[in-house]
């Protein structure tokens, strides 16, 4: 019987991450702003049919980069476990914050103990109503970090340098249109922004009164692109 | 399904797809409308009584009374019957008043359900048997003597029309040219129509007729509330068009019944 290699658990661990990292590296970035209208998804996605942004329950939006159907089945997932919630308990009882503890755990446990780890990286950004302003953003990675983000939050391969540009150019209190134009500014690349038929764009609509998800596509994307 | 994650994953082989009843029956059956119902029947559960659907030029028009009875009790004067499925479509509900009403929010959460996962809206045929599967999945509750019969109503967008649906409680589903009642009251509410109904109605004079249709059902059935002027309490009563569903505030509700209730529909009378 032959004995297998010895690999240190670092080791292990490094390689999955590196794994992962690169897997998401190769996709495209998106961003989140928060603005008094309430909360922006901006992605890099010139598909007119495959979602990288989506509604997952009244106040709370869904946005991932990586690997199509690893995020596809987790966007499933979550729109069940919402929607098992609202339905045992209360439409208020479900949050963003439980939703993304679930999907903390589910990539966690993954990422530790399968051999392959989910090459994505998930956004859970919810909005309050339309008399409160506040509004939450949770980053989850590949492994199972969470981070609960203000003003802005930037998933994909090239976040450093999209971060660098917003840590410039954010500000709070910016209008719909300034907000998009600054996303779709950040996302492109050498100075030249991104053009509607480049981008999936929806927003957390504070002021509608049930479910705030709407998606800003054709005529209303290319006139708030000015 | 994975046991280790809080997520419900499924593998591809039991994955229930688009549907939340099915995510239901796998992962919490007894929350099921009708689950566990296999006691003998008995008489004193609350019973909602009559609804209607009217189908006017440019949508449906859906109504109920707000009477629900146990027996010869009335269980309570205010039950709302008349619900939105979706922002085109409503459902009205009789009998058995508490899994009708579990029924309904399994029925809004299916359908937004579907348009979540699947990214884009049932038609309204889609919704319809939709529904119907749910009240099958109910009857042997309803054998049991707690029987749901809905009324399902909607604007289609891809017919341009308003159309109505009734039920049995097989989940038999039958399409009505222009309206259908539901309930205890409901020969007299639908001869009511019957008599009024024509092509091209407006809006205005279809909700008219639900009204009138229900004051007649409340005054020969004993199970329908009439408009009730003591306590301020007046028939649901929603539109629905291409513009969605809107119910109709109590204010223009008792407005219209106050009208009515001063002409014709009265009803005369009787020694």
């Amino acid at each position: 019987m032959s004995m297998p290699f010895y690999v240190s658990p670092e080791q292990v661990m490094k390689d999955r991450a590196d794994y992962a990292r690169k897997g998401i590296a190769r996709g495209r970035s998106l961003v989140a702003l928060e603005c008094p209208a309430g909360v922006l998804i901006v992605a890099d996605n010139p598909s007119r049919t495959l979602s990288k942004i989506s509604e997952i329950y009244d106040r709370i939006a869904f946005a991932a980069v990586g690997k199509y159907n690893e995020f596809q089945m987790l966007r499933v997932a979550g729109v069940r476990h919402a929607d098992m919630k609202g339905f045992s308990y209360s439409r208020e009882d479900v949050s963003a914050k439980e939703l993304a503890n679930a999907y903390a755990q589910t990539l966690g446990q993954v990422f530790t103990h399968e051999m392959k780890p989910y090459e994505v990286e998930l956004l859970v950004a919810e909005v309050g109503s339309p008399d409160d302003d506040h509004a939450e953003m949770y980053h989850v990675l590949y492994d199972g970090v969470v981070m609960d983000e203000q003003n802005y939050s930037v998933l994909g391969g090239q976040a450093d340098q999209i971060i660098e540009s917003l840590k410039e150019q954010y500000q709070p209190g910016m209008s719909l249109g300034d907000a998009l134009k600054l996303g779709a500014k950040v996302l492109g690349s050498d100075g030249a922004p991104l053009t509607a038929d480049q981008l999936e764009v929806a927003l957390l609509d504070r002021s509608r009164p049930r479910r705030a998800f709407r998606r800003i596509k054709n005529d209303e994307l290319t006139s708030l692109l000015g | 399904m994975s046991e280790s994650s809080p997520l419900p994953l499924f593998a591809s082989s039991v994955d229930p797809g688009p549907s939340f009843a099915d995510v239901l029956r796998r992962l919490a059956p007894h929350q099921l409308p009708g689950a566990g119902m296999d006691k003998p029947s008995t008489n004193d559960i609350p019973h909602g009584t009559t609804v209607v659907a009217i189908r006017f030029a440019g949508g449906v028009i859906m109504a109920g009374d707000r009477r629900a009875t146990s027996g010869y009790q009335i269980a309570s004067r205010r039950i709302e019957k008349v619900f939105a499925a979706d922002d085109l479509s409503g459902v009205a509900i009789a009998g058995a008043a508490g899994p009708a009403i579990e029924m309904v929010k399994l029925f809004q959460v299916q359908l937004e359900h579907y348009e979540k996962v699947q990214g884009e809206t049932l038609s309204l045929d889609g919704k319809a048997n939709q529904l119907g599967q749910l009240v099958r999945a109910n009857l042997p509750a309803a054998l049991q003597g707690f029987a749901v019969v809905p009324l399902f109503a909607g604007f289609d967008t891809a017919r341009k029309r308003g159309r109505v649906f009734s039920y049995d409680v097989t989940g038999g589903r039958y399409e009505e040219l222009d309206f259908q009642g539901q309930g205890s009251g409901t020969v007299h509410a639908r001869n009511w129509i019957k008599a009024g109904w024509r092509e091209g109605l407006s809006a205005d004079e279809a909700i008219s007729l639900a009204i009138a249709s229900l004051f007649a059902a409340a005054d020969e059935d004993i199970a329908t509330g009439g408009p009730d002027l003591v306590r301020r309490i007046f028939p649901t009563v929603a539109v629905i068009d291409g513009d969605g569903y809107r119910a109709l505030g109590d204010d223009d509700v008792e407005a219209r019944s106050q009208i009515l209730l001063q002409g014709a529909e009265r009803g005369g009378h009787e020694s």
